[in-house]
């Protein structure tokens, strides 16, 4: 009889118990759904409100906005070319220069690094990080521009601008401040960025499939291109794809060196403008109506730009998914 | 001192002493010492390892055979604190000189480890990779190699038809075995196994018993092994280790029947370990 109550005394508690944890599950399980979904409901504010206010300028302009080269505020014509090839341009020579170095960076942390040193270097390149915008368009502005215009851009005309074809690119007055610079400035961003993520994807490569590597005989160079590299091509592309993110909508530092001016001029020493600083310059200014209308249908297509090419990047680690697993 | 007087005595009162001869050594191992930085874990250690024979490193974990193994390819120097003393003699050379190629070194004293390692490629790459490292053949040379290292290593007639397919797409067991299909490819003149049985079921784990059988007429292999019937099965030597020592070595019959020393009856016998 004693026995059967105290039976009888536990399950009870147990059931206040476990109602007790159902409730918490129960709360727990919304408040995760509201921070999805909240995320989610942002997003789309975001999208609606840049397509409601960018929408008289593509009323007038059609789509031939986009792909149009006029910028005048006095006509009031507006089109976008000018800005989107200035973001692209730029940020493809600050995606050119920053991998290579970022590969290096992350395998010189990861294998060949003296131990006491990895820690200390790899502070460093992520406290690239940390430096705010502003500074680097500081630098880039009055350090880096005028040393760029004396010394490596006559530097580079003089080889690379001989060139036939690519050679237009190298040619021109050097200025210092534009398309290179610009791009130069952004490497620099985003090269932590880059170096941290294909560092830590680096150090998940487990160390007996590198010493298997090691065992046939292969050299460093060998381990990591054959198979560091390949094991790793996901988080490396996903790395390179957070930087180019980066590099797309990096204002501030951009405004400061890329010069500012609304043309395309085909070489890389010439001033043009990105999306975002043509945005920072000019929406202080810009009056109600289509010059405002248009700045909001320049930020929707640096949104599109931004989304196309991450969800590329994803498609494309999709297929090479799909064909490691079958051919590779 | 005393280990290693020990491990002389017994291999010269050892009946088939020619079959010791040291014309018939693949690896002379000298007053070997290993230190992960300031940890002693090889003491004095002093054996040859014979040609075309099959050589098995057994003793409970942390005794160092492990580390014995991957000092035979110089695999230790991949990190740093990590440093051998002695001799190891290989082909009349000391591998432990610091001057020595390891690249080249690694190529001829090939490697197969616990778990298995398959390369992020197809299966015939796994197989050709490490070849065009040092050789350079035309495409039906290649074809040809693949093939008989993927029939060396018995895996050939489960391969044949999928040989552009991921190394990772196969079975644990088939992974383990293109391993070692992959490590023969290179002709290497020594295998190492580092307990390559570790992770394998028991069907697998057979198989590649059996293909140690098989390679020991072309190859010296060392293996390390946790199984005490798996020494006792493929080996021709054996060699017991405790605590960075080696206890005892001799031909496998011998230390399992009638071990020399306390230390290793009682280890084989289960007591102890």
């Amino acid at each position: 009889m004693n026995t059967m109550s105290s039976i009888q005394k536990t399950t009870i508690r147990n059931e206040s118990k476990s109602k007790v944890q159902r409730f918490q599950d129960g709360l727990f399980l919304v408040l995760s759904q509201f921070s999805a979904l909240f995320v989610l409901i942002v997003l789309l504010g975001i999208i609606i409100s840049l397509i409601i206010n960018a929408m008289p300028a593509l009323k007038e302009f059609g789509l031939g906005f986009f792909v149009s080269s006029d910028w005048d505020i006095n006509k009031q014509k507006f089109g976008g070319l000018i800005s989107i090839y200035g973001t692209l341009v730029s940020s493809f020579i600050a995606l050119v220069i920053a991998t290579p170095l970022s590969f290096g960076i992350a395998l010189f942390l990861t294998e060949i690094c003296p131990i006491s040193l990895r820690r200390p270097l790899g502070i460093a390149v992520e406290l690239l990080a940390a430096v705010p915008s502003i500074i680097y368009g500081m630098f880039g502005l009055f350090i880096f521009a005028p040393v760029f215009a004396d010394h490596i851009e006559p530097a580079l005309s003089g080889t690379l601008g001989k060139i036939p074809y690519i050679g237009t690119l190298f040619s021109g007055a050097p200025n210092g401040i534009g398309m290179l610079c610009a791009g130069l400035i952004l490497a620099l961003m985003i090269l932590p960025f880059i170096a941290a993520v294909m560092r830590d994807v680096f150090e998940i490569v487990p160390p007996m499939l590198k010493e298997s590597a090691y065992g046939l005989g292969c050299t460093t160079w060998e381990v990591a291109r054959y198979i560091v590299l390949p094991y790793t091509k996901a988080g490396v592309v996903g790395g390179i794809m957070l930087g180019l993110g980066r590099a797309l909508g990096e204002t501030m530092a951009v405004t400061f060196v890329i010069g500012n001016a609304q043309r395309i001029l085909p070489s890389l020493f010439a001033p043009g403008s990105s999306i975002a600083s043509t945005l920072a310059n000019q929406f202080g200014e810009a009056e109600p109506g289509l010059h405002f209308s248009s700045l909001f249908a320049l930020g929707l297509a640096l949104f599109v730009i931004t989304v196309t090419i991450l969800s590329l990047a994803k498609f494309m680690l999709i297929q090479m998914e799909k064909k490691q697993g079958s051919k590779s | 001192m005393e280990i290693k007087l020990n491990v002389q005595s017994e291999s010269k009162s050892a009946p088939t002493d020619s079959r010791l001869n040291s014309n018939n050594n693949a690896l002379e191992i000298r007053d070997l010492n290993f230190y992960y930085g300031s940890y002693h874990a090889l003491k004095n250690i002093n054996f040859n390892v014979m040609d075309k024979r099959v050589t098995a490193f057994i003793g409970p974990s942390g005794c160092g055979k492990s580390t014995l193994l991957r000092t035979l390819n110089r695999m230790y120097d991949l990190y740093p604190h990590q440093v051998a003393k002695g001799e190891i003699n290989f082909h009349g050379e000391n591998i432990l000189n610091p001057k020595q190629d390891l690249n080249l070194l690694r190529s001829r004293i090939g490697m197969v480890f616990q778990k298995p390692t398959p390369f992020p490629m197809s299966i015939y790459d796994n197989i050709a990779f490490g070849v065009r490292l040092y050789e350079n053949l035309s495409k039906p040379q290649m074809d040809e190699r693949v093939e008989w290292a993927l029939t060396k290593a018995a895996i050939w007639t489960e391969t044949k038809d999928k040989l552009n397919q991921s190394g990772l797409s196969l079975s644990g067991g088939q992974q383990q075995r293109l391993c070692i299909a992959r490590v023969i490819a290179n002709k290497p003149d020594i295998l190492l196994l580092d307990e390559p049985t570790s992770a394998l079921d028991p069907i697998s784990t057979g198989k590649i018993e059996e293909l140690i059988h098989e390679l020991k007429n072309d190859y010296t292999i060392a293996i390390v092994t946790h199984n005490m019937q798996q020494a006792a099965r493929c080996s021709d030597f054996t060699a017991y280790m405790y605590l960075g020592e080696l206890i005892e070595f001799g031909q496998t019959d011998e230390i399992f029947v009638k071990p020399q020393r306390k230390e290793t009856e009682d280890y084989i016998t289960g007591r102890f370990g």
